[in-house]
C-alpha cells in the first residue's frame, strides 16, 4: 500500500508551472529514489509533496488528502523534510538543532530516548553538542539534518540531495545510514539525488524526472541493470 | 563616590526603561525585519488601562499585572486580525502599517482619555533607601529590580524553553522552522504580545516619573531605538546593555560635563552612538553573519 501518493500533482512559481502532472507512489516502508538533471523538478516535488509550493492535483499520505496544507502541518503528520540547502539553524547550537527536530513531540522522555538512538548512528554528535551549528563541515550539517529530521519521529523522510558537495566517503557512510534507519527503524524514504547510482544502489523505486514530468519509473534494479535506458535517462 | 553612585543608579533607572522599550523593538525587528513605530504608542494605551483599573478602585497589585496580560492578549490579537495580511509584503508596507498604527493608538487615548496630563500611581515606596551614607531612590531602584528582573525571565524563556527557541528559530529560519512545524505565524504573533507586554511594563514604570499622555513615550521610544541600534539591532542582550549605557550614559553627561548642559545632552548621546557605529556598524552585540572559513 502506498504510504504517501501524488496524482497529477502540478505545481508552480509565481505564473509558470515548473510540474505538469507528477503520479507517484511511495510504498510504506520502502526507499525511493528522484533522479533527474539540474532543474528537472526534483527539489520541487518534494516542496510539493509537503506544502513548500503551490499546486493543483493529489496528494495522499495514509489515503489522507494533503495537498494545500502549510509544511508546518504536514510536518506534524509525520513528514520530515531536509531541504536543499539542509536547513541548518546554523548559529543554533547543535543540541538546540536537534530540540528543534522534537518540536512537535511533547513528551520530553521521548524526545530523550529518541537522542540517545540517533547517537548510536552519530557518535560525533556528543562532542559537537554546544557548537553551532553554522561550523559544522557540510558532510556533518548534512548528518546533523538527518539526524534532526528523525527526531520528529517521522513515518517518511524526504531528503533533497543529501550528497551534494560531500566526499563519496561521506556519501557512502550517510547512506549506510539511511539504509539502516529505513531497515531496522521502518522509516519510508524519499531521496532527491544527482548521483544516480549511488541513489540507484540505495532505492527500491526509482523515478525519473525531465523537465517536470516523469519520464521513466520502476524497480531501481531495472534501471540500473538496462545500460540503455541508463545512457538515455540518466547518462552514464 | 556617592553622588556618582547615585548618578549610575539613577541613570540606570532611565536606562532599564530604554532597554525593555529597545528589546520590544528588537523582538519585533528579529522577526519582522522593521521597527514597530507604534511601540511606544502601544504600551502608552497599556499605561492608560492601568490608569483606568486605579480609578476604579482596583489595587495596583492587580491592576498593572491584569494590563501586561491584557496588552500582550491585545498585541497577538492585533498581528493576527491586521499585521498578518501585510506579513510578507515588503518592508516599507509593514512600516507605514506600524506608522498607521502609532497614530491611531495616540488618537484613541486622546479621544478616550483626552490631552489632559495626569499624575500616574507609584506602585514603590516614596522614602529614599539609605545604603552607607547614600541615599538612593526606592522608585529607581523599583523600576531597576522589575526590569532585571523581567528581561532575566525573558532571557530564559528565549535560552531554556522550547517555545522559546522556536520563537528564535521562526524569526531566523522561518523556511526551515517551518519543516520542523513551527508555526511560524503564531510564533510572529507571540513576539508581538511579548513585545507589548514589555513595553506595557515600561510604561507602568515610567509613567509615575515623566506623567501620563498621550505623548508620554514618544521621547522614550526615540532612545530606545538609539539603545537597539547601539546595542545591535538584532540583538536582545544588546538592547538591554545598549539601554543601560544610554541611561547611564546621558545621566553622566548631564551630571559631569555642565558645559554640555541639558539642551545638548541627547545631541551628545547619539553623535557618540554614531560614532561607534561607524566602528561597529552592526552594533555592540549585532549578529556578524557566521561563516565557516
Ligand atoms: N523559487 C523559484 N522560483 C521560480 N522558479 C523556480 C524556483 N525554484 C525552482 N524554479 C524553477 O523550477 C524548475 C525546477 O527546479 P527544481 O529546483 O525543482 O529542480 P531540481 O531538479 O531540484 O534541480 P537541481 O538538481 O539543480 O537542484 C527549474 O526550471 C527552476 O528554474
Ligand atoms: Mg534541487
Amino acid at each position: 500500500m502506498a504510504l504517501l501518493e501524488a496524482r497529477k500533482l502540478y505545481a508552480r512559481y509565481g505564473e509558470s508551472d515548473v510540474l505538469h502532472g507528477i503520479d507517484l507512489e511511495v510504498a510504506q516502508g520502502s526507499i525511493v529514489a528522484l533522479l533527474g538533471a539540474n532543474g528537472s523538478g526534483k527539489t520541487t516535488t518534494l516542496r510539493a509533496l509537503t506544502g513548500g509550493v503551490r499546486t493543483s492535483g493529489n496528494v495522499l499520505f495514509d489515503d489522507r488528502e494533503i495537498a494545500g496544507l502549510p509544511p508546518e502541518a504536514v510536518a506534524r503528520l509525520g513528514i520530515a523534510h531536509v531541504p536543499e540547502g539542509r536547513g541548518t539553524l546554523g548559529s543554533f547550537t547543535v543540541r538546540e538543532n536537534l530540540s528543534m527536530g522534537a518540536y512537535t513531540i511533547k513528551d520530553g522522555k521521548r524526545s530523550k530516548a529518541r537522542y540517545e538512538k540517533l547517537v548510536g548512528y552519530f557518535p560525533w554528535l556528543v562532542d559537537r553538542r554546544e557548537q553551532p551549528a553554522g561550523l559544522l563541515s557540510g558532510g556533518e550539517q548534512q548528518m546533523l539534518a538527518i539526524a534532526r529530521a528523525l527526531m520528529m519521529e517521522p513515518r517518511v523522510i524526504l531528503l533533497d540531495e543529501p550528497s551534494l558537495g560531500l566526499a563519496p566517503i561521506i556519501v557512502k557512510r550517510i547512506f549506510e545510514i539511511l539504509r539502516t534507519i529505513n531497515r531496522e527503524d521502518g522509516v519510508t524514504i524519499v531521496i532527491a539525488e544527482q548521483d544516480a547510482a549511488a541513489a540507484l544502489a540505495l532505492a527500491d523505486t526509482a523515478y525519473v524526472l525531465e523537465v517536470g514530468r516523469v519520464a521513466i519509473s520502476g524497480p531501481s534494479a531495472d534501471l540500473a541493470g538496462n545500460e540503455q535506458l541508463r545512457k538515455s535517462y540518466l547518462g552514464y | 563616590m556617592n553622588e556618582l553612585a547615585q548618578q549610575i543608579v539613577s541613570g540606570l533607572a532611565t536606562g532599564s526603561i530604554y532597554a525593555s522599550m529597545a528589546l520590544a523593538l528588537v523582538l519585533i525587528y528579529r522577526s519582522m525585519g522593521v521597527i514597530n513605530f507604534a511601540q511606544g504608542e502601544m504600551a502608552m494605551f497599556s499605561t492608560y488601562l492601568a490608569w483606568q483599573f486605579a480609578q476604579q478602585g482596583m489595587p495596583l497589585w492587580i491592576a498593572f499585572p491584569l494590563t501586561i496580560a491584557i496588552a500582550f492578549a491585545g498585541a497577538v490579537a492585533l498581528e493576527r486580525v491586521v499585521v498578518r495580511p501585510v506579513e510578507r509584503a515588503a518592508p516599507l508596507t509593514v512600516v507605514i502599517l506600524c506608522l498607521g498604527l502609532l497614530i491611531t493608538f495616540n488618537g484613541l487615548a486622546g479621544w478616550i482619555w483626552g490631552y489632559t496630563v495626569r499624575t500616574f500611581p507609584s506602585p514603590f515606596p516614596t522614602t529614599p533607601l539609605h545604603i552607607g551614607s547614600a541615599a538612593f531612590s526606592s522608585q529607581d531602584l523599583g523600576i531597576i529590580a522589575v526590569s532585571l528582573l523581567s528581561l532575566g525571565a525573558i532571557s530564559l524563556f528565549f535560552g531554556k524553553t522550547k517555545l522559546g527557541l522556536a520563537m528564535r528559530a521562526a524569526a531566523l529560519y522561518p523556511e526551515s522552522s517551518r519543516v520542523l512545524g513551527v508555526r511560524v505565524g503564531w510564533m510572529l504573533a507571540l513576539g508581538w504580545g511579548m513585545a507589548a507586554a514589555v513595553g506595557a511594563l515600561s510604561g507602568l514604570m515610567v509613567a509615575p516619573v515623566v506623567l501620563l499622555e498621550p505623548n508620554m513615550m514618544q521621547g522614550i521610544l526615540v532612545y530606545a531605538f538609539a539603545a537597539a541600534v547601539l546595542g545591535g539591532i538584532d540583538s536582545p542582550v544588546g538592547a538591554v546593555v545598549g539601554g543601560l549605557a544610554l541611561g547611564v550614559g546621558l545621566n553622566l553627561i548631564g551630571a559631569y560635563v555642565p558645559v554640555i548642559g541639558t539642551d545638548l545632552q541627547l545631541t551628545t548621546a547619539f553623535g557618540i552612538i554614531i560614532v561607534i557605529l561607524l566602528f561597529r556598524p552592526a552594533g555592540l552585540f549585532g549578529r556578524r553573519t557566521m561563516r565557516r572559513v
